[in-house]
């Protein structure tokens, strides 16, 4: 982009400045530390110039917006066409209480559903097991049938909003669900819009809502694939998620490099069932993070994007745009919040925001500024949501596309960050895969390292955590917290039971008797699945004739 | 009796967050103790029956599911059931304030939230145990 004699002319014109100027004013007064690092302990240089760029080349690297290699966004004309999508994860306590949450978001201005499940739903429990005893409701909606799921959807038209679920091992009884629901209020499943979470990998890695071994999983995940691109095509299949590798204590190298990597194994395992590449590809969706280093956090968006894109390319030898372009939704960062002075959140989720939308984000969920004390109350969720608001109609930093390209700081760390992903994509590729390093433990053990120095430098004070370990007050107790009603785990049970009284439960037991041999061979699933819902069986017992034939994934525990 | 303090870091209940149970795991090894780390979705069960197993002088359970008020007082229930009144027994995680006083009267020694040193708890651990 450069020209070389006047680079040679800079270099030399720097030399002079360093050595004169520069040089005088350090022995003056020296800068305030020996090193200057980003949030995840990158190297972070005094002066960024177009030395630093020196071989960057607009056309290869960085291109135009909706145009290879998408480093400068997926849409040709970004947010002046239309804003991303705000997307506040909710769910709590009964069906009916999150219904209610829903409607209250969508009457804010939220302009899609996002559900947050409870733990026994994740892992494929019902409400009535004795393991789910204390779980029930807490993180999220309890769903233990298509009964809940119709009355967590009530008064809500499927087919005007979209609709995104945290939903993982049972992702494709979840779906089964929702199409089930639409078809019930006349909506027809190609109409349908959403994302489900469907990685399993990253639970394997950091987030735990495992149920099944890896193989197998697998296998419901591109069934899920198939299916979507006949019946639901406007699906996003997968949500392949670097949020809760960096929430576990990921560098944002590491984010960007072990999401790829789950999302070149899911590409790789897709393709080895038979599908084509660009049947499924365009549906891929991915999920990322945004921590505070404001700049850091948008050149990884960048880097991400453009890495996925070349591999999609290069690697697997993708046609389609659409297989090329990684869309993403991001949520701001949980664990930066803090418990001590919880007002301050707001202003690091508004730069976290920033850091989300100067990224190119598709979709963004703000965190509340409750959220390291308690679930989130309504009005820390207005607060929050207002927090994209403002952005988005008063910063102005959405009235241009991508507008931190060519900061030589930001085109440097952009390229560093690919740089350094890519590294350790090759590394986890000699390991034979995602799946094989996940097994090996290497993956979790790198996030661990650094979750671990984190800890360490926030305790020896070189990195500062306001209001945390520098400027601490003495603080009253919090107050206005939200609290699940602890009856919530009685309810359910209660349904449960009415349910189990008042449905066909001989088509039950035979609709699972056919997923269970179908589980056994090689068929797509998703049918059975959608038949055993429809018929009201359970999520648990779906999930336990799953159990049966395809066992469980057990742990490897590395420290 | 100078053997090293032995801990048994668990994560009872289905929540999978373990970056505070992991670190804190690693903040004790260093400290000079002995740690258990169990895994996830322990059952109160499973983590009184390895803390027997394994001699423990101490159980720090981690939950930020909110399961706390029903896991962490299930634990010491047990405890009291196998007569055992020798292990510290100490929680962490996304415990809200109103929450703390009712589980300390269960019996939890002591309740660590968010932002809390590993230093902090490394010397209670050292001050408290039951020898």
């Amino acid at each position: 982009m450069f020209d070389k004699g006047k680079l040679n002319q800079l270099q030399s014109q720097k030399d002079t400045w360093e050595e004169g100027k520069l040089k005088k004013v350090l022995e003056k007064r020296p800068e305030r530390k020996k090193e200057f690092t980003t949030g995840s302990n990158k190297e972070v240089g005094r002066l960024y110039t177009p030395l630093d760029v020196a071989d960057l080349d607009y056309e290869r690297d960085l291109g135009f917006p909706g145009e290879y290699p998408y480093t400068r966004g997926v849409q040709p004309t970004m947010y002046r066409g239309r804003l991303w999508t705000m997307r506040q994860y909710a769910g709590f306590s009964t069906a009916e209480e999150s219904n209610e949450r829903y409607k209250y978001l969508l009457e804010q201005g939220t302009t899609g559903l996002s559900v947050a499940f409870d733990l026994p739903t994740q892992i494929g429990y019902d409400s009535d097991y004795p393991i789910s005893e204390g779980e029930v409701g807490k993180v999220g909606v309890a769903i233990d049938s298509l009964e809940d799921m119709e009355i967590l959807f009530k008064d809500i038209p499927l087919d005007k909003v979209s609709t995104s679920m945290t939903i993982n091992a049972p992702a494709a009884v979840l779906l089964a669900m929702y199409i089930a629901v639409a078809e019930k209020q006349g909506v027809s499943a190609d109409k349908l819009k959403g994302t489900i979470q469907n990685d399993i990998l990253k639970e394997y890695i950091a987030r735990g809502t495992y149920i099944f071994p890896v193989q197998p999983s697998m296998r419901l995940i591109t069934n899920i694939f198939e299916y979507c691109h006949k019946e639901v095509p406007k699906w996003n299949t997968i949500s392949i998620s670097g949020y809760h590798i960096r929430e576990a204590g990921s560098t944002a190298a590491q984010e960007i490099a072990f999401t790829l990597a789950d999302g070149i194994a899911y590409v790789q395992a897709a393709i080895d069932a038979g599908l084509d590449v660009d049947d499924f590809a365009p549906r891929l969706s991915f999920f990322f993070n945004s921590h505070n280093d404001l700049l850091e956090e948008v050149a990884k968006f960048r880097a991400a994007r453009r890495l996925w894109a070349r591999i999609m390319k290069e690697r697997f030898g993708a046609k389609k745009e659409k297989s090329l372009m990684l869309r993403f939704h991001t949520q701001t960062g949980g664990s930066t919040l803090t418990a001590q002075q919880p007002e301050n959140n707001v202003v690091r989720v508004a730069i976290q925001t920033l850091a989300a939308v100067l990224g190119g984000t598709q979709s963004l969920h703000t965190n509340s500024r409750d959220e390291a004390l308690a679930l989130p109350s309504e009005d820390s969720v207005r607060i929050a949501l207002r927090t994209q608001q403002i952005v988005a109609y008063e910063s102005g930093v959405t009235e241009t596309i991508d507008p931190l390209a060519g900061s030589y700081y930001v085109e440097s760390l952009t390229n560093k960050l690919e740089e350094d992903a890519l590294e350790y994509i090759n590394k986890i590729d000699s390991l034979g895969g995602a799946p094989k390093a996940i097994e090996k433990g290497y993956i979790q053990k790198e996030i661990q390292d650094s979750a671990y120095t984190y800890q360490k430098q926030i305790e020896n004070e070189e990195r500062i955590v306001v209001g945390m370990n520098k400027f601490m007050i003495e603080e009253p107790k919090p107050t206005g917290l939200l609290k699940v009603d602890p009856a919530v785990g009685k309810l359910q049970k209660e349904k449960l039971a009415k349910l189990k009284e008042t449905r066909d439960n001989q088509l039950v037991n035979k609709n699972l008797e056919e997923l269970s041999k179908a589980a056994e061979g090689e068929a797509n699933l998703m049918p059975y699945i959608k038949e055993a819902v429809k018929a009201y069986a359970t999520l648990g017992e779906i999930c336990d004739v799953l159990r049966e034939v395809f066992g469980e994934y057990q742990q490897n525990i590395i420290l | 009796m100078d053997r090293p303090i032995r801990v048994l870091v668990g994560k009872p209940g289905l929540d999978g967050h373990d970056r505070g149970a992991k670190v804190i795991a690693r903040a004790l090894r260093d400290a000079g103790m002995e740690v258990i780390y169990t895994g996830l979705r322990q059952t109160p069960e499973q983590i009184v029956e390895a803390a027997i197993q394994e001699d423990v002088d101490c159980i720090a359970m981690s939950i930020l599911s909110g399961a706390h008020n029903h896991l962490f007082p299930r634990v010491m229930e047990l405890l009291k059931e196998e007569k055992i009144d020798d292990i510290l027994v100490i929680g962490g995680g996304v415990v809200p304030d109103d929450d703390i006083q009712p589980l300390k009267d269960a019996g939890i020694a002591e309740i660590f939230t968010p932002g809390t040193p590993t230093t902090t708890f490394i010397n209670y651990i050292k001050e408290n145990i039951i020898r």
